[in-house]
């Protein structure tokens, strides 16, 4: 199965059925397997903590949801995240795109992914880092860790691991 | 008329409804005026009245009406395309637009100088968008609630507050509780 393939069967396993993303190249695969899923409706938001407002509004609906995006968007959300999917105890798993790790082409990545564990240590936000295709044997597991545990939980994902996968 | 006139003139129409207010006195003058487990206030997050409102909407059968402020879709333009483009039939967007950000101490906003809300909404594709005085805004939801088609409301009405108290619930209460109403509901 491929690593798109394994994402998508993880999160219909823990009754994902409404995910939200902000594009990454290293995201695109996953992001075509969803708008292909018949069992996830797939929102593209504009701005990712548009797309945390859309996550909230669907789980208060009674469906889990997901946010897919960049660690960019970690800088775009901190206030969303905090009074927010925090404040109001509300479960989210964030499939991250660990930008400006190793094999990363441009430089200017680089500038948010040292601050990105950082925050999220922060932000007390559970964070896992995928860097082998054998981590996300794991994601079944931190996503329903997630939804027990009524938090954002971040999944960083590094250009190591996308390409090994 | 100021919002909090509008909003009790809303009262026994949205009453029963689930309702997404906007953060800070919308929310507290909502709370004060009629409060509900069918309300959900947000105490923080400026702008995201709408997004929560919209994926509430796509995510289950019953109407949904976010009372958002005309400063927070200006700071939220992005939830315009997204709405348009998720066409949601149960789901009514309310702009009280009074020109001003009104929890902030009533600074202008652009919404009360050229920029129209309601053609920026029609602009991003939005089908069903309704500009409306203060006076008409009761009948105009009215309506929208009888037909089953996703509405934007804007409602011009003027600057001005009223003094209200803080909401001392806790966050995860209006959440918990207002998830059970709309489980209850979808029953």
């Amino acid at each position: 199965m491929s690593i798109d393939k394994q994402i998508l069967h993880d999160f219909i396993k823990n009754e994902i059925e409404f995910v939200t993303t902000v594009p990454c190249k290293q995201l695109a695969g996953v992001i075509a397997e969803l708008e292909a899923s018949k069992d996830i409706f797939h929102i593209p938001s504009n701005k990712e903590d548009e797309g945390m407002g859309l996550c909230a509004g669907a789980y208060m609906g009674g469906k889990r949801s997901a946010i897919i995006m960049q660690n960019t968007a970690i800088g775009v959300t901190i206030n969303t995240l905090v009074t927010l999917i925090q404040y109001y105890n509300i479960p989210l798993p964030m499939l991250i795109s660990y930008r400006g790790e190793i094999g990363e082409p441009v430089a200017c990545q680089v500038e948010m992914a040292v601050h990105t564990k950082a925050l999220l240590d922060q932000l007390n936000i559970p964070t896992y880092h995928f860097h082998n295709r054998q981590d996300a044997e794991e994601l079944d597991v931190i996503l329903n860790h997630c939804f027990m545990a009524k938090k954002p939980v971040a999944i960083l994902t590094d250009a190591n691991f996308w390409q090994g996968a | 008329m100021i919002r909090s006139d509008v909003l009790k003139t809303l009262i026994p129409i949205i009453s029963d409804q689930l309702v997404v207010a906007n953060i800070g006195l919308p929310s507290q003058e909502l709370h004060m005026l009629d409060d509900q487990p069918s309300n959900f206030y947000m105490l923080g997050t400026m702008g995201l009245a709408s997004s929560i409102g919209l994926g509430l909407a796509l995510a289950q059968k019953s109407k949904v009406i976010a009372i958002d402020g005309d400063g927070s879709v200006l700071t939220n333009f992005g939830t315009l395309p997204t709405i348009a483009n998720n066409t949601a039939n149960n789901f009514i967007l309310l702009i009280i637009d009074n020109g001003s950000y009104g929890s902030t101490g009533d600074q202008p906003t652009y919404a009360g100088m050229k920029t129209s809300l309601a053609k920026v909404a029609e602009a991003c594709g939005c089908d069903n968008v309704i500009e409306c005085s203060a006076e008409d805004t009761a009948a105009t939801v009215q309506a929208a609630l009888d037909g089953d088609k996703m509405t934007i409301i804007v409602s011009k009405c003027e600057s001005g507050n009223i003094k209200v108290p803080v909401i001392e619930m806790d966050a995860p209460v209006i959440r918990h509780r207002f998830m059970t109403e709309i489980n209850r509901r979808n029953a």
